[in-house]
This record gives C-alpha cells, structure tokens and sequence, in this order.
C-alpha cells in the first residue's frame, strides 16, 4: 500500500528547515520526543512494557520458556527476538510473515541485548545439555510515527526489567508462581540518527525518515561500551559523522536509562 | 482436586460479580494517529487495539468486488497474550475468529457504497482472559466509527453461557473450564436486535438456551451504551478544544478592535 501523499510535503519542508537547522515540530537537533513507559501491560506476559515515545507505540512481551541448549553451548540459554510490523500501525504495513525491515528490527534490538551481556546465558542453565530458560522477547509495533528501532529497544528493556522467572518444580513450569527476577547487569539501548541533508538529527519522526538519506543505530550500556551498530538507507555516512554520533549515543542514552530508575 | 464454588450463596461468582454482571469495561477511540480509525479496549483483564483502514482500493484487483466493499478483519494475538507461549503464526481459532467476525460487521457497515473497496480492520490481543472475541468486535465497530465509516448501527458483544448449572453474563477463564461449561459468544446491531454473531459451545437445552440468550441480548444493550459513552466522550474533548481556540480568536480580534495599531505592525 502507498502511504499519504502529504507526507511528501512534509519530507520537503523537513529538508528545506534543516538547511537552518530547524525540525518539523520544533525539537532541537539533538532532542528526544517525550516518552512514556508502562510496563506490566500484559498480566499473561512474563514482563511486558508498553512505550510511546512521541506518537509512535511499542508494546513488547516477555516469556520465558525452556528448551534444549544449543549443542555449541551446552550450559547456556538465550534470547530469541521477533518483530511484527502490526498493519494497523502504519497504512504501508501488510499483514503477513515478518518482512526484511521487521526482521532487521528484530536482530538489531538482539544484537543490543544480547551483546551487551546484560542477561548471563549462563545462568539460564537448568540442567547441562538438557534444559535452559529461552527468554522470548516479543516486539509489536502498534503505531509507526518514526523511529521504531529506538521504540523497541526500550519497549524490551523495559519488558525484561520486568521479567520474573517462572518456578520451576522436577524441572517444569509451574504456572502463574515466580522464582525470581530475571537478573540484568546493565541497561542497553539504542540510539538512533538520522542524517538529513548533510546534517544529523536523533530520534526521526516519520517525515524525517523519508527525507533521510541514511540512519545509523547505536547500541550502548552505561559502562560507555557499544554493544551494536547498523547502518541502514542508501546514503554514507563519514568517519567524523560516526564518531558524532557515538558521542551523542552515549549522551542521549544516559538520559533515556534515567526512565528506568530501579533496575 | 479442590472443589470450585461457581456461585456462593449470596449469588456471587469467582471473581465477585452476580450473575449478569459484566466485567469493567473501557473503550478510548483514536489512539493510533496512523490510522483512519482505532480504539482500544480493557475489558477485564483482555486488552485489545484495533486500527482500521479504508475504504481504499482492494488489491490485488481480481478481489475486487463491483457491488460492495470486502470487510476484512484480522484478528491476531499477540506471543505472550496467553499462558503458553503462542506461536506468533495465526493459528485456525484466529482465522475462523476473523471470519466471523468480519462478517458481523459487514451487516452494520454500508458495504454497498463502496465498491471495489476494502474495508481493513485489524485487531490485536495483548492480554486475555476469556471472551476476547467479544472485546475485540466491540472494540472494532467503534474504530470503524471512529474512521467515519457509514453504519446502520455500531455492533455490539458479550458472551454468555452456563457454569455449575448457573445461567451467567461474559464468563472468565475458570468459568469457561467448568466441566458443564456452554459458551456462547454473541454480537448484536442493538436498534433492531438483529444478531450479527452467534457462536456456541457446549450442550444445552432450548429452554436454558433461550434464558442464556436473553441474557445475552442484555449484556450486549450495556455494551452499547459504553460504546456510545467512548464515542461521544471524544467529541466532546474535540468540541472543548475547538470552543477554547474559538475565545482565543475573539481575544485577539477584541485586541485588534481596540488597537487598530496592532494591524499595521503586521508579523515579521
């Protein structure tokens, strides 16, 4: 489906303010759009946050579930990160399988996590070469007004805070009763930028990505370590640009952390 | 196994209510600024969205209809919405769900204005505990409404049924795992009480089927009248919006019209 045509107005006049450094509903370049968290949506949910951040909409769910490990790792578990492009959440997405940019979503907001070590595999281990928590983090985004990379990220930190592990009795589920909390050492999230015209902005708003020529997310923790990056659209970006922007990741994720108090 | 006591002796289910009482039910229309038309739903613990997009042109054209609007209505639930982890691939409950469904509310809407169309309604659960079906009907007519688009009348659901030989109103999870359990899901255009869904598992009797059903007709009046109260409650807020940016209008020409100087100062 083709999206509203006003929209490429709006891409227009996006390109034509950041000649003066100026954005379409007045932020600062380097300014995040308002957020709100809610974690504890879901009752069904292991741990589940919903996120807005501006107008666009997250909700993620948690569920914990044990498996076989993988042979190459016998006393580890892990995460496994899905993302659905919900069609009611933009008139451009289909229902359907997960496409190639819900399934980039999706591996970009693993990387963060899983590279970060904020969750010890492990300490998922139930019994060696035989059993493991899998932590399914499960993205569903419900309104796309820009920006779903950094949505998700903290729509799934903020679902795995609130993560509780099941109890566990002769090694099964025991429905609805808790052994604990999902332990994470630190808080990784995304930062993602938009270059414009030459210019960089963080946190593009659905104008700004399509009058963007090329985006770049950064995954950090609060030690000042990168955990993930990705390069998306069809522009470049210079060495100076990258380096910018790791600055300001570091910068603007420190701020987003502060939504997360008590970890 | 410890026995359930279904209803107590002061008329009193599990989870508190009499026997035709609904759960707590909210509904906010326009919650998706991307689509033409949403709502979201609480209704006990169930949580739904619903966007709805359309009439647009039906693609591929070879499903298009020269007489009337395609209505369709996906329904989905969400991994973590239920107590095992759901596969996130639509499952044959969900599919028949979505027929049903969208054949309920192709009754309502004025299909027959739009063709070659489709109507897209899509519809997901992020939580649940029994009866989401009937939430998420409710919850659609209202964003169909709240997308402008032609109805006789809004729809409106609940499901009835039977436990421990009791008649009762929107039935929980525990409820709906007794051993006698009848479930019937059912939805009405409230004007005329014409049924739009009927649904029913279970074995039952005409005369409790009637007594059921009745209850059912109820159940799904107050429904409506909650509908009604969410879609009204929003055009009130746009009306409060608008009567507001109206006096600050008048304040400025009031300004102008005692200090015809502001006029030629002009913007810079």
């Amino acid at each position: 489906m083709r999206d509203d045509i006003l929209w490429e107005l709006r891409s227009d006049k996006v390109k034509e303010l950041i000649k003066v450094s100026q954005r379409l509903d007045g932020r600062g370049l380097f300014e995040y759009r308002p957020v709100q968290i809610e974690t504890g949506f879901s009752k069904n949910a292991h741990g589940s946050c919903r996120i807005r951040l501006g107008e666009t909409d997250v909700i993620v769910g948690v569920k914990m579930d044990i498996a076989e490990p993988y042979p190459d790792s016998p006393d580890e578990g892990s995460i496994t990160v899905g993302a659905e492009l919900m069609p009611m959440a933009s008139p451009v997405f289909e229902p359907g399988p997960p496409d190639q940019n819900a399934t980039e979503l999706a591996r970009v907001v693993d990387r963060c996590i899983r590279e970060s070590k904020a969750i010890d595999f492990k300490k998922l281990s139930i019994v060696e070469g035989e059993k493991a928590w899998f932590v399914f983090i499960d993205i569903y985004i419900a309104n796309d007004a820009g920006n779903l990379f950094d949505a998700s990220s903290l729509a799934a930190l903020g679902a795995l805070l609130d993560t509780k592990i099941p109890k566990l009795e002769d090694d099964k589920i025991v429905k609805g009763e808790y052994s604990g909390k999902l332990e994470l050492s630190k808080k990784p999230l995304l930062t993602t930028f938009a270059k414009i015209n030459g210019k960089i902005v963080v946190d593009p708003a659905t104008a700004e990505e399509k009058a963007m020529d090329a985006r770049l997310s950064i995954g950090t923790t609060e030690e000042a370590l990168m955990s993930a990056m990705q390069k998306g659209g069809t522009g470049s970006f210079t060495q100076a640009e990258i380096e910018q922007c790791i600055e300001l990741a570091f910068q603007k994720s420190d701020e987003l952390r502060k939504f997360f108090k008590v970890g | 196994m410890e026995e359930i006591v279904y209803v107590n002796a002061e008329g009193r289910r599990i989870d508190g209510r009499k026997l035709d009482e609904l759960r707590p039910i909210k509904i906010i229309p326009s919650v998706l600024s991307r689509a033409e038309g949403s709502a979201y739903i609480e209704w006990g613990q169930n949580k739904a969205l619903v966007g709805v997009f359309g009439p647009r042109e039906a693609i591929p054209q070879h499903i298009q209809d020269p007489t009337k609007a395609i209505v369709n209505y996906v329904y989905r639930m969400a991994t973590f919405s239920v107590p095992d982890r759901k596969s996130p691939k639509p499952g044959r409950r969900e599919i028949e769900i979505s027929k049903v469904s969208g054949e309920a509310l192709a009754k309502a809407i004025f299909v027959e204005r739009f063709p070659n169309t489709t109507i897209d309604i899509y519809v997901h659960i992020f939580d649940s505990n029994a009866g989401t079906r009937c939430a998420a009907l409710t919850a659609a007519s209202v964003a169909l409404a709240d997308a402008g688009i032609p109805m006789r009348d809004l729809v409106s659901a609940c499901a009835v049924g039977r436990a421990a030989g009791h008649i009762m109103l929107d039935l929980c999870k525990e409820e709906e795992d007794a051993t006698d359990a009848v479930d019937m899901p059912l939805a009405i255009m409230p004007r005329t009480k014409e049924v739009v869904l009927l649904q029913m598992d279970g074995i039952i009797s005409k005369e409790e089927w009637k007594e059921a059903f009745e209850l059912g007709l109820k159940g799904c009046q107050q429904v409506y009248e909650i509908q009604k109260k969410a879609l009204k409650r929003k055009y009130e807020e746009i009306a409060e919006e608008e009567a507001k940016a109206i006096e600050h209008v008048d304040k400025q020409l009031k300004e102008i019209s005692e200090n015809p100087e502001l006029l030629r100062g002009g913007n810079k």
